[in-house]
């Protein structure tokens, strides 16, 4: 069986929509970071799976990935601490108790 | 390699060596002189604005493309890092007052160092002319922020406010890099000028897509409406120097990269694929925005929503799609910076001296403080547009650019700015009616104001006040957007 990008790009496509679903159903506030953290690994998958299929003969999609990957821990890190601050502050990581300021 | 490449880079170099020394004084100076921290970064920001005006003036900022063409700049985008700067400089030193509080005494430069490292990714972003270039630009410049944001440690607001721009942002910039491995996967390179070619005349759903990606990731970013969500709320619990930053630095290098991104990468599909996607995103974030602002009461969240439609403005010359378009939207950020941090600088005043930030604490202020309410009354009707005062000319010069397309729709288009421009000046008068006319038992006290917040509302002031008047500014920006390598991607 010839493995072809589609078998690779539409599990890649799931993983957005899940991390997606995710993000906007999940009320616990590191629920929500892992769906985006599937959303940016989707974009990951994507870049290296053009590259090899469409573009074999080059590497920039490898080295966005790469990249992403440093900026996704960034992000997850920073996140975390503004999460644990939250936690302090509130003793809770539900969104729905943040609700201080709203409309 | 080249490293005679790096000269190329001489206003991020200027902007890294302000970062260093900022941060050795902050790690080596002895406690006792921490105090002089502030107002070390806003000499040293001064010097590189200055240097930045003198190589443009000299003439020596020409145009050069560096690191294998990832990296551009010109004498119109060292234009648009001097502009920024002027913000930079006039946030900086609204902020002396703050920063120098009890409360900031171990954070001090950290909240300077994080706000520069912002500023740098603001240029990659605004220079990039790759894919990779402008995304790392576009972290650097919104992760750091994220943590400016949380600075209030003691605030519960400033928490919850944190949390909902990590949110956002990490969630947007998903969006985004989606619609870049998409337009990766069309075209096969992430050098602008590639896809530009690659994509000539494409007409595909993927296209499409990924082009409506790649705005919404940067519109949240803009805030542009369905993606406004979190302004107001980040606004309103960010500590004030960091909303004025929030709202127009970091506002006014996204729509310039915003502008460069549409016309550079995505320009040879301007009417098939995105004019009518900014027709829809523009009317709906200057209505919405407006409509929002008129029922806010908390100055912050109002100055949010008026920023909100702002923004709907600013694209107006994107949408243009001229060199006058682009020469408009330097003006009208350039405007906006002034005007919006003379709000923004008598609401931190009023903040920091009594801890009030609501409309209804604003009743009377005329009669106890009447030189704070003369400059929020000069900073609202410039918003507005009222005629002399700056912001009249920056929104006439954005139609102008915009009508040159002189087609229908964007008649239409420009006739509900124009109507959403009268809704604005009922809430902005809101506010002057709050402090002129409003009566009320116990107003503000008469206070006064630290020095470095009164020198920060003169700037804002001179600027609202002459900035329209006088010729040069724009005639230089229309001339520096006539001979841009931006304006040769207009031609349709």
């Amino acid at each position: 069986m010839e493995l072809k990008a589609i078998y690779f790009l539409i599990p890649s496509l799931i993983m957005f929509c899940c991390g997606l679903f995710g993000f906007i159903t999940r009320r616990n506030m590191i629920a929500m970071l892992i769906s985006l953290e599937l959303m940016l690994n989707a974009v990951d998958m994507n870049f290296v799976i053009f590259n090899r299929f469409l573009f074999p003969g080059q590497l920039e999609g490898m080295f966005f990935t790469l990249f992403a990957i440093a900026i996704a821990a960034a992000e997850t890190a920073l996140a975390i601490a503004i999460i644990i601050n939250v936690f302090r502050a509130s003793h809770n990581i539900d969104v729905r108790t943040l609700n201080e300021m709203k409309f | 390699m080249d490293y005679s490449q790096f000269l190329a880079m001489k206003q991020e170099i200027a902007l890294l060596c302000v970062f260093l020394l900022v941060f050795l004084y902050d790690t080596f100076m002895p406690r006792e002189s921490q105090k002089g921290l502030p107002v070390f970064t806003v000499v040293l920001m001064l010097l590189a604005t200055a240097a930045g005006f003198c190589s443009h003036c000299l003439g020596t900022s020409c145009q050069s493309e560096v690191f294998g063409g990832m990296y551009f700049t010109s004498p119109v985008v060292a234009a648009i890092k001097t502009i920024l700067n002027i913000g930079v400089v006039i946030v900086l030193i609204q902020s002396i007052k703050w920063a120098g509080g009890e409360l900031m005494i171990m954070r001090r430069g950290e909240f300077y160092e994080l706000l520069l490292v912002t500023l740098f990714g603001m240029y990659l972003m605004v220079s990039a002319r790759h894919f990779l270039v402008f995304v790392i630009g576009l972290e650097c410049a919104s992760l750091p922020l994220a943590a400016m944001v949380a600075f209030d440690k003691n605030r519960y607001e400033s928490h919850e406010a944190a949390i909902k721009y990590i949110l956002t942002a990490v969630f947007s910039s998903a969006v985004f890099m989606m619609g870049l491995s998409f337009v990766y996967g069309l075209t096969g390179s992430l050098y602008f000028d590639k896809i530009y070619a690659a994509v000539f005349g494409a007409e595909s759903t993927l296209l499409v897509m990924a082009v409506a990606f790649v705005i919404a990731g940067i519109g949240f970013k803009l805030s542009l409406v369905p993606f406004h969500l979190w302004t107001a709320d980040v606004y309103q619990g960010a500590p004030t120097s960091v909303t004025s930053y929030l709202s127009v630095i970091s506002k006014g290098a996204t729509a310039f990269a915003f502008l460069v991104v549409m016309a550079q990468v995505f320009g040879s599909v301007y009417s098939q694929v995105w004019e009518w996607m900014m027709y829809a995103l523009i009317i709906l974030t200057i209505t919405v925005g407006n409509l929002f602002a008129i029922r806010q009461r908390n100055m912050k969240r109002f100055l949010a929503f008026s920023s909100i439609s702002q923004a709907g403005y600013i694209m107006l010359g994107v949408i243009a799609y001229n060199a006058l378009g682009l020469a408009a939207m330097m003006f009208y950020i350039l405007v906006y910076i002034f005007s919006n941090l003379g709000a923004f600088g008598v609401i931190g005043a009023i903040e920091n001296a009594t801890g009030k930030v609501s409309m209804d604490d604003y009743r009377g202020l005329s009669k106890t403080n009447p030189k704070l309410s003369f400059v929020m009354m000069l900073a609202m009707f410039s918003l507005a547009g009222i005629p002399p005062f700056a912001g009249f000319f920056s929104k006439f010069f954005i139609f102008t650019g915009a009508l040159q397309g002189a087609s229908v729709a964007i008649y239409v288009l420009v006739l509900i700015a124009l109507i959403n421009t009268i809704i604005s000046l009922y809430y902005y008068l809101l506010v002057v009616k709050a402090m002129y006319i409003s009566e009320d038992e116990c107003p503000v006290k008469n206070f006064k104001s630290a020095c470095s917040e009164r020198i920060g509302m003169w700037i804002a002031v001179a600027g609202i006040l002459f900035l329209g008047l006088v010729s040069p500014v724009y005639d230089t920006l229309i001339e520096l957007a006539a001979n841009s390598e931006i304006a040769t991607y207009f031609l349709r």
